[in-house]
């Protein structure tokens, strides 16, 4: 009552030729794990690219500014929300404007986060631009109130390809600056 | 032969060949799950020694990887491309696990459950890859450090730029800390309770691979290891993108991905692939036939049944019906896969038993009770012709073999070989037919999963109930076929004729003027 395997190769199958085949299918499986290990490489950036990124926080300007209650106003609210002034929390979307060389790059626009939009809002986007030297321009609006940008800034910028260059804001030190990484 | 659709085709043909060169033993095929089980290991292993060497600052990481690689090569290099690359086996082997339940059918009806939970714990192998790539802080680490952040931070719940950390210079050690706390500890916690969760409906699990197959495995990846040394790339630089990197496919293939969608595209697409993955075993439904039901009028509470169940479907319980028997069985219908190997353990599925009655046994199929199946038998019997008189048992999850049908052969299919009782040999032989020839699912598979195995110890005297010795063995063949193997057995079943004629014609020159009885 012996079993056979399910394909036999007969008298001819001996164990060197098994363990041959054992060898080879090892082989082959330890190729496709070195394989897809490394390749095929994959490619971030194309030949002579650098990248400009555009990463800041920044808590934009109220919609409305703050203003007096009128006498009338404060008499529909219960007595105890009479407060003499209303401040309404929502803020401005944030607009963004990054030009290279005058050529607009990214125009990003972003509500203010928060269930009552009174968050500060997150930038983070990164473009990829050739290497060399270029005009670098960006303009903010971050206040619905005024007509045009409320923040510009602009910078002479040499890029090594592959070189990052981080463009960063602070509303208390004027506006935007180029961030310049602490040497590890 | 019925349709075979061709994915099964080419996993049987690869199975095939795994057989040739492995056996049914060492099958690689046979034993995925326990292969992903020994590359844990060899990943566990090595990654308690990186870590003595591993510094989890910062500032020191990439240069204790350097160290390892470079300055002791020999030992923590090895066993950092050793934990490398049994970690990309590791996925390799978990992707063919995958590959062959599904071509197999093996992932719908009563086994949604494994296949459900198979899917999220794929994702925590990956995600344990993808901390221990950020570990190395390299440019590829920082690649994956960003790129993960630009996917969290594109989580409704996230409002803070986690991405803006990579570029602005004040990371501090703590997120870095918390990634090695993730990868050494909390991940692999977190996975060794999804592994348990995944088999917590099967009995039986293997977890140890044959010790060939382990060491032709370690073997493999130590010669791998050797011949090209995991190594890193150049130290993580926040000033830099780096143009090209060589990606690890196996666990980073999702970040390419936002190069060309969204991070919330990314996320829909992701999960809309894994969701579809978990409701596959609804695409469509496979209906499980009907459990097993307990027959205590026939129960002698042996629990032969509850221990050869291969899904934890039956528990034993204190006798309820005042028999002088201490224990009964009980079927627990949910977990029933209704693969009757109850019916074929069961000392009461005796068709020697009950002779001029309905046969009746402890633990039966209600749609295919022992007693049809002794019918069966006593009809093949009478309507069988000639001098090799063959009855062929298999099941209905291998080689469809009803085609083989003729004068003198007759077939009866089971819902798995394991539902047949050594009796039923035994019985069939006395009876009078020739010989008895049983197929089923290739030795080390089968699709009850232990269907085989157990009817191998039933007939080897290890495991009740036995195949008794005045069973003649020469009259009984075991030839077994998956559905591709259609020609194998029709070659089988004509020698196993001749075998049969040379056996009758001594039997007859023995004993002059007496029949075969
Ligand atoms: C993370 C690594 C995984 C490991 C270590 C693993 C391990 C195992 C083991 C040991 C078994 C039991 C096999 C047996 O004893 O018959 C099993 C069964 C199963 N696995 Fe996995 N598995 C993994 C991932 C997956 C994935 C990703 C899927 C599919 C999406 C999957 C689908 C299944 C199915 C359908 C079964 C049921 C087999 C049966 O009922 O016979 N597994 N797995």
């Amino acid at each position: 009552m012996k079993q056979k395997p399910v394909i036999s190769l007969g008298k001819l199958m001996n164990k060197v030729l098994r363990y041959t085949l054992q060898v080879f299918n090892y082989t082959l499986f330890m190729a496709i794990v070195w394989y897809f290990s490394i390749q095929p490489p994959y490619r971030q950036l194309e030949e002579g690219q650098a990248v400009v990124t555009l990463s800041f926080s920044h808590a934009a300007e109220l919609r409305e500014a703050c203003r007096r209650m009128s006498q009338e106003e404060l008499l529909k609210l219960p007595p105890n929300m009479r407060l003499p002034t209303s401040c309404p929390r929502e803020r401005s979307p944030v607009t963004v404007e990054l030009f290279l060389d005058k050529k607009l790059m990214t125009r990003q626009v972003v509500e203010a986060p928060g269930l009552h939009q009174d968050q500060g809002i997150d930038m983070f986007h990164r473009i990829k631009v050739p290497a060399g030297d270029h005009k670098l321009r960006v303009s903010m609006n971050d206040d619905v109130k005024v007509e045009g940008p409320t923040y510009r800034f602009e910078k002479d910028i040499t890029l090594q390809p592959e070189e990052q260059v981080l463009v960063d804001f602070n509303a208390n030190s004027g506006g935007f600056y180029i961030n310049i990484l602490p040497k590890r | 032969m019925s349709y075979i659709n061709p994915i099964k085709r080419v996993y049987l043909a690869i199975e095939a060949w795994f057989n040739l060169s492995f056996g049914s033993a060492w099958n690689p095929l046979y034993n995925l799950g326990t292969l992903a089980f020994f590359f844990f290991w060899v990943v566990l292993i090595s990654g308690l020694y990186l870590f003595i060497f591993f510094d989890t600052s910062l500032s020191g990481a990439y240069a204790s990887v350097e160290y390892m690689t470079h300055d002791q090569w020999y030992a923590a290099g090895v066993m950092r491309s050793l934990h490398r690359y049994a970690s990309d086996a590791a996925i390799v082997t978990i992707m063919l696990h995958m590959f062959r339940e599904f071509a197999l059918d093996r992932y719908r009806g009563f086994r949604w459950f494994s296949w459900f939970t198979g899917v999220p714990t794929l994702w925590m192998v990956i995600t344990l890859g993808i901390t221990g790539y950020w570990l190395v802080w390299d440019e590829l680490g920082l690649y994956v450090a960003m790129l993960s952040s630009q996917l969290v931070d594109a989580l409704p719940f996230m409002n803070s730029a986690m991405a803006r950390n990579f570029v602005g210079g004040q990371l501090t050690d703590r997120f870095f800390t918390l990634m090695a706390f993730l990868h050494l500890l909390g991940q692999p916690l977190f996975l060794v309770f999804a592994i348990w969760i995944h088999v917590k409906r099967l009995s039986f699990v293997e977890i140890t691979a044959p010790i060939g197959l382990s060491m032709g495995s370690f073997i493999a990846l130590l010669a791998l290891s050797l011949a090209a040394p995991a190594v890193s790339h150049g130290p993580a630089d926040m000033e830099k993108v780096t143009a090209v990197l060589n990606l690890d496919w196996f666990y980073l293939a999702v970040y390419p991905l936002l190069d060309y969608f969204t991070a919330g595209q990314t996320w829909m697409i992701t999960l809309g692939i894994t969701f579809f993955m978990m409701i596959m075993p609804w695409l469509p439904p496979k209906k499980t036939g009907h459990a097993a039901e307990v027959h205590l009028d026939h129960c002698n509470g042996c629990e032969q049944c509850a221990d050869d169940c291969p899904f934890d479907a039956i528990s034993v319980q204190a006798r309820t019906d005042g028999a002088r028997y201490e224990n009964e069985v009980v079927v627990h219908p949910n977990l029933c896969a209704a693969c009757g190997i109850c019916v074929g353990s069961c000392p009461s599925s005796n068709p020697f038993r009950q002779k001029n009655e309905q046969l009746e046994t402890g633990i039966d199929m209600p749609q295919f009770p022992i007693n049809d199946i002794r019918e069966r038998i006593n009809k093949a019997v009478s309507e069988l012709l000639g001098d090799t008189r063959i009855i062929v048992i298999g099941c209905d999850n291998a080689l469809d073999f009803a085609g083989l049908e003729s004068s003198d052969i007759k077939v009866l299919s089971l819902y798995c070989i394991g539902m047949m009782p050594p009796t039923i040999v035994e019985y069939a032989l006395q009876k009078g037919v020739d010989g008895v020839l049983i197929t089923g699912c290739r030795t080390g598979d089968c699709y009850y999963r232990y269907g085989n195995k157990w009817m191998d110890q039933r007939f080897d005297g290890s495991r009740r109930p036995i195949l008794r010795g005045r069973a003649d063995r020469d009259r009984i063949k075991v030839f077994r076929a998956a559905e591709t193997d259609c020609k194998n057995l029709r070659s089988e079943v004509a020698d196993f004729r001749k075998q049969l004629q040379k056996l009758n014609e001594a039997e007859t020159s023995n004993q002059p003027g007496q029949a075969h009885e």
